[in-house]
């Protein structure tokens, strides 16, 4: 068994907005500069802390959403009626802004880019965001491990990174699941993301993919169900619930 | 559908102020069930004051963090024990 890392000090750092951009219609990127930051593992998340004049402070978890670079990194936030603190990633912040992180933190929904097994992604909503850092990390790496991602969204104007996905190489299968509305050219009237197209798009389970699902709890807990019916062993699903709704 | 819990990923941040290692990937068993996990497959309730921690087997509370600006609460009394790889 490898042995556990000793890790630094977590500390807050200063990360400065350089670059946003909106994605479809129910999230933002901000592209971050982070002096100091030396990289993640595609999975992890960091903590964002925001802090008023008055000393109030508000700290959530976002997940990371780029292929690990030292010095920068991306948060995709999903647009929220409400809140403290993703309100105002998603309307305000601008190039220029600053806050504070602190990370890489999480070693348990990774993918490590050692392990040969095929990967099965399953995303719901925004969950897809730690999945296109391990998208993104393995095309970086230039990882001949063959991935497919079951993405369910409510329709394709949700659909986070939609163009990315679809100029995606060959050793990356994409299938949709639109809950709501699907587009003229879908071979799937809208539904949820049932057990046939797991069956059809994903991996057999004599493979042993290693199986990554991130979503809101109740489709977590729904696609974690599937795939254990189906016959994935319970040891190669990995799971992040982010709560929020469904 | 609104969901109360999110799971033990969240605890990986709080923890990291506490513990050298990254516990999420620590396996611990529930002291009323026996039921073994790893700790990022826990059930975390955040809407208090700190972070709750309950058994996805029974729901028995496994584990509590409290912070104030000086001081930081573990209650870990739910957990029979928690395994790490060494270091």
């Amino acid at each position: 068994m490898a042995r556990a890392a000793v890790l630094g000090r977590l500390t807050w750092r200063v990360a400065t907005v350089v670059a946003a951009r909106d994605e479809g219609e129910v999230a933002r990127t901000l592209v971050l500069d982070v002096p100091g930051w030396t990289g993640h593992a595609p999975g992890q998340h960091v903590d964002l802390r925001l802090t008023a004049e008055d000393g109030y402070s508000a700290q959530r978890s976002y997940s990371i959403a780029s292929a690990p670079v030292d010095g920068r990194l991306e948060l995709t936030v999903q647009r929220v009626a409400d809140g403290e603190v993703s309100p105002y990633l998603v309307e305000v912040a601008l190039p220029g802004d600053s806050f504070e992180v602190r990370g890489p933190i999480g070693g348990y929904f990774v993918w490590r880019g050692g392990d040969p097994s095929p990967v099965l992604l399953i995303a719901g909503g925004s969950g897809i965001v730690p999945l296109m850092a391990m998208i993104r990390t393995r095309s970086a790496n230039g990882s001949r491990v063959p991935f497919r991602l079951l993405y369910s969204t409510r329709s394709p104007a949700t659909a986070i990174y939609a163009d990315e996905l679809a100029g995606a190489d060959p050793g990356l299968q994409v299938a949709y699941a639109y809950t709501r509305h699907a587009p003229p050219d879908s071979p799937r009237p809208p539904g949820r993301l049932d057990g046939a197209l797991l069956a059809e798009a994903g991996w057999p389970a004599e493979l042993a993919p290693a199986c990554y699902v991130c979503g809101p709890t109740g489709f977590v807990e729904a696609m974690a169900d599937l795939l254990v019916n189906q016959g994935h062993a319970a040891d190669r699903i990995r799971t992040e619930r982010f709560g929020g709704t469904t | 559908m609104t969901d109360t819990w999110v799971d033990g990923n969240e605890l990986a941040g709080p923890l990291r102020e506490i513990f050298a290692v990254d516990v999420t990937v620590a396996h611990g068993q529930c002291v009323h069930c026996g039921h073994r996990c790893t700790l990022a497959e826990v059930r975390v309730y955040s809407r208090a004051p700190g972070l709750v921690a309950r058994c996805p087997s029974c729901e028995a509370v496994l584990l509590r963090v409290v912070r104030s600006p000086a001081r930081v609460w573990l209650d870990l009394t739910g957990l029979a024990y928690l395994e790490f790889a060494a270091p």
